[in-house]
């Protein structure tokens, strides 16, 4: 806005206190997750709610990371990345599709899509576990990148379509008219285009996988195989006492889905803008 | 290449043919696997989902399987705690959507206007949506609690609670600690969306009401909110269905209790299938559910097209 | 080279049909310039000749050979696009050379051809840049550029010029006229520009509503258009079109003059006049065929647009050569140059003159 804008300081004053007011009520929940986390055993009890802890300590990361957490943690990994890559790479091409082509059914697929989105995804919590207990998939991680991958391909898909919408088709007939076959356009011309909304997808779907608990609780049960979110419940049932410990856990859990937010928030933002997603 | 173009004078009838056969097939190949892969994990468990509400699936009860008719959805006729879950999912789903809706709505016309460190500010507010559901979930367990967490002696320094407890072990409050967490977590998804919305407005209508003499109050109510309200019905029912189906925070923070007072359709589903392994029944109450939530967006949508046509 | 040959070519979309009938030969090195109203199919005739858009129905062909099923690579036909399409993650060097990257030229070839078209353009100094960084009209020459050095046995051009302001505008159009003469290259331009098709073309064709009109060199169809849509089309300010009776003596107007000129009877019943602002002269009172009140002059300098009304409150334009000073609401005398006067039937199309009756 460039106007010219009468400021009343009480209007000014006001909206710094909004601003105020917002930071503090998203940053102080994991200020106070992290500050435990640093705070010393002994404290914890005597200074429980003070805002600053008088001491500071890493003891409770270097236990954390002597645990089990690290295998949790590198499962964790391997499931969000195999289930952002697959459904990166499969979304982008229905998101292609549907930028680029009309065909018979189109509508109908778009419908499905969005119905996907609609019913509760819990209904076939029990089916799903049926399936892969039949396939003898019970406790691979293979099985949560399938399932995961599918889950976020209706929202993807609708992410990358949007993004595709903002790319000229000039620019691949030109290509080719320069002498591409249609995947070469794509790949040449498209992709390079697409970088940030592929990396949006990438970290949304990360995201979304770093998080699952209930359908990660239902199909593993063998600690070894365990990711995230499944060991450190697990974790907390077990010793419900050690807060250090627990909370130092969280805060890693923390660390991969914020990177990859701090670093997507401006595209997502961006591909919701240009409007094609309406789901 | 030249030669390329002569073998299509011989076979050409074939290569009119593949050629459109070509051109027939190519999105589908294009959205194939997405089709494929939600067919398999989606749709398919779907109807088998279905299925299983009547029939009698409890993997501890296996010698009793088979086909029942709607003996499940009899007994659910029956049973209190579905009754309760019902009206538990109408408090946690209202009580989240509220708060999120207008501090969602408030963050992104603040993220409208223009003010020093706007970009930091965004990523900042932002942050609780990257925030795993999970972890926000533990975390507000333990802001609640009285050891650990400041929520119970900022209460009761507000004279909200008589002295500081867990509100979480009280049945009639223990809802709220689940509806905060949740806000907290929703709030930046309103704001992004609205935010979105915001921008797409064309600034050209701001200077002409501006130019009009409108007030600030006008040209919100008659520019902002008019432009916004169609995403804001679109927004507000998908966002209704999704928080009615989210299970993750009350399991995590209450399991359903105490006494059944936080436990809603959608982790009474997830607490019967993966602690009672009772398939039969949790498909029942899913379905349940999801004829609740298509009654509720089938009304919202007759609602909105008769809005739209007075 | 090539030459061009559409063969009874229809598109629909679904159940749309929006060409028919298109049959048009291109000869070798010849310049086609395409016009028509906004919607009239221009751009899916070209693309269809590109490859970008399959025909429904028909045959085209480059030099004999059927295209309809080729892509676009195998057809070897370049297209400089309206928005100019240049890619904007590559270099303006690397945009030129791109279609011989794609054929896996030797990189010193391309380099030296891109050298080359770039000298010819006047880019030297832009190759390293990218598109973001260039002006509309270097953007235009880019994208020019990129269509030279393919090679193409034709161009096709969507209206290139369309972004471009009025004096870049008459720049770039001599630019390409120069660049059809020394490549001598099979050319299909669409426009909606009357200067750049009458000056650029050999032929042009004139489509409406999907149909082909009439082709025919500028002149051709300045002088002897095959209906009143091409009359009214081409030709700047517009062709009047008056109603006209049948009498005795020749053509009755509304306001009751009369015009000794006569039509072929057997192509029809003349129903309108048609007569181009520039063929109709102010002469000295009692002398016209007709009188008419002016309503508004706009003075170009070297003519004069004078928009007329008559008795029966009809509008008519006309242009007379240098400054003529006539001031709103007088009375002038009109008299209608009897060689240039355009006779149409009901149906709109044109009937030959038969001379005086
Ligand atoms: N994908 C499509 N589906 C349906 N109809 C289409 C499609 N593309 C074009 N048309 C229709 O085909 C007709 C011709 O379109 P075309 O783009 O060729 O017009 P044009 O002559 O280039 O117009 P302009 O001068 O405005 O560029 C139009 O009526 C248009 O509505
Ligand atoms: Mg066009």
């Amino acid at each position: 806005m460039s106007m010219i804008v009468r400021r009343s300081p009480l209007r000014t004053a006001g909206k710094y206190a909004a601003i105020g007011f917002y930071l503090i009520f998203a940053l102080f929940p994991i200020y106070w997750l992290i500050k435990i986390a640093l705070t010393p055993d002994a404290l914890i009890y005597t200074e429980g709610t003070r805002m600053l802890p008088s001491a500071l300590t890493f003891d409770n990361f270097a236990a954390v990371l002597q645990s089990d957490f690290l295998g949790y943690f590198t499962n964790s990994l391997i499931v969000s990345l195999g289930a952002a890559a697959g459904t990166t790479l499969i979304a982008a091409a229905a998101g292609y599709c549907f930028s680029r082509f009309r065909f018979a059914g189109k509508r109908a697929i778009i419908a499905l899509l969005l119905v996907t989105q609609m019913f509760p995804l819990l209904m076939i919590i029990a089916p799903i576990y049926k399936i892969v207990a039949g396939l003898g998939l019970l406790n691979s991680l293979v099985s949560l990148i399938v399932v995961y991958t599918a889950f976020n391909i209706p929202f993807a898909t609708f992410l990358m379509q949007s993004f595709f919408d903002g790319i000229p088709e000039d620019l691949e007939e030109a290509a080719m008219m320069d002498g591409c076959t249609r995947f070469q356009a794509l790949r040449k011309v498209v992709f390079p285009l697409t970088l940030p909304g592929l990396g949006a997808t990438l970290g949304f779907v990360f995201t979304a996988a770093w998080s699952e608990l209930l359908f990660a609780l239902m199909l593993i049960s063998r600690n070894d195989s365990m990711t995230f979110p499944v060991g450190l419940l697990t974790f907390v049932s077990k010793f419900s006492v050690d807060w250090g410990q627990m909370m130092a856990a969280g805060t890693l859990a923390l660390i991969p889905s914020c990177l990859f937010f701090i670093f997507i928030q401006r595209y997502l933002v961006q591909g919701l803008t240009s409007g094609a997603v309406k789901g | 290449m030249r030669s390329a173009r002569k073998n299509v004078v011989p076979g050409a009838d074939r290569a009119r043919r593949s050629f459109y056969l070509r051109y027939l097939l190519e999105p589908y190949l294009y959205v194939g696997p997405a089709l494929v892969l939600i067919g398999a994990v989606i749709l398919f468990p779907l109807i088998l989902g279905i299925s299983y509400s009547f029939q009698s699936i409890a993997l501890l009860k296996p010698f009793e399987t088979g086909w029942v008719g709607f003996e499940n959805y009899a007994a659910l006729w029956q049973d209190d705690k579905f009754w309760t879950a019902i009206g538990n999912t109408a408090l946690w789903t209202c009580g989240s959507l509220f708060f999120q809706f207008f501090l969602g709505l408030g963050l992104a016309l603040l993220l409208n206007t223009s003010f020093r460190g706007k970009r930091l500010f965004q990523a900042l507010v932002f942050l609780p949506w990257a925030v795993p559901t999970f972890l926000t979930a533990l975390t507000f367990a333990w802001l609640f609690n009285p050891v650990i967490g400041p929520f119970p002696h900022w209460l009761a320094g507000l004279g909200l609670i008589d002295e500081p407890y867990n509100i979480l072990g009280d049945p009639d409050l223990a809802m709220w600690g689940p509806i905060l967490a949740n806000i907290w977590f929703g709030v930046p998804f309103f704001a992004i969306t609205l935010l979105a919305a915001l921008q797409s407005i064309p600034s050209e209508l701001y200077e002409a009401a501006e130019i009009d003499g409108a007030s600030d109050w006008q040209r919100f109510s008659k520019i902002t909110l008019p432009f916004l309200a169609p995403m804001i019905v679109i927004t507000v029912m998908l966002r209704t269905i999704w928080i009615a189906n989210f299970a993750d925070m009350i399991y995590v923070m209450t399991g359903g209790g105490p006494a059944g007072s936080t436990e809603i359709l959608s982790s009474y589903v997830f607490t019967t299938a993966f602690r009672k392994l009772d398939f039969g029944y949790a498909s029942a109450i899913a379905v349940a559910l999801l004829l609740i939530l298509l009654a509720y967006a089938l009304i919202l949508l007759v609602v909105r097209q008769k809005l739209v046509r007075t | 080279m090539a030459r061009l040959d559409l063969k009874d070519v229809s598109k629909s979309y679904g159940n749309v049909e929006v060409m028919r009938d298109i049959n048009l030969s291109i000869g070798d090195g010849e310049f086609i310039v395409l016009v028509g109203p906004s919607g009239c199919g221009k751009s899916t005739l070209l693309r269809m000749i590109a490859g970008l858009e399959p025909i429904t129905d028909g045959e085209f062909s480059i030099d004999g050979q059927r295209m309809n099923e080729l892509r676009p690579r195998d057809r070897d036909i370049a297209m400089v696009f309206q928005s100019y399409a240049l890619y904007p993650h590559m270099t303006v060097g690397r945009n030129m050379g791109f279609s011989k990257e794609i054929a896996r030229a030797p990189k010193e070839e391309r380099a030296r051809e891109v050298a080359q078209a770039a000298q010819t353009l006047g880019l030297d100094r832009l190759i390293e840049r990218y598109p973001r960084e260039l002006s509309g009209g270097q953007r235009q020459r880019v994208a020019m550029g990129r269509a030279i050095i393919r090679e193409p046995r034709a161009f096709l051009f969507d209206e290139p010029l369309s972004n471009l302001d009025a004096s870049l505008r008459v720049e770039m159009r001599l630019e390409i006229a120069r660049m059809h003469r020394k490549l001598n290259a099979t050319m299909v331009y669409v426009t909606h520009d009357q200067v750049e098709a009458l000056t650029l073309a050999d032929r042009i064709v004139v489509l409406e509503a999907g149909r082909i009109q009439q082709v025919g060199s500028p002149l051709e169809l300045y002088e002897r258009p095959a209906n009143k849509f091409v009359a009214r089309f081409i030709g700047s300010p517009m062709m009047n079109v008056l109603p006209a009776r049948p009498g005795a003596g020749g053509l009755r107007l509304p306001d009751g003059a009369v015009l000794d000129v006569a039509g072929d009877r057997s192509a029809g019943e003349a129903v309108e006049i048609g007569v181009r602002p520039e063929h109709i002269d102010v002469v000295a009172p009692e002398a016209g065929d007709m009188v008419v009140k002016a309503e508004m002059v706009e003075h170009l300098g070297s003519d004069t647009n004078i928009y007329v009304r008559t008795e029966s409150e009809r509008g008519i334009m006309v242009r007379a050569h240098g400054h003529l000073p006539v001031r709103p609401g007088a009375e002038m005398d009109l008299h209608f140059q009897r060689d240039k006067l355009h006779l149409f039937a009901a149906d709109g199309t044109t009937i030959p003159r038969t001379g005086a009756p």
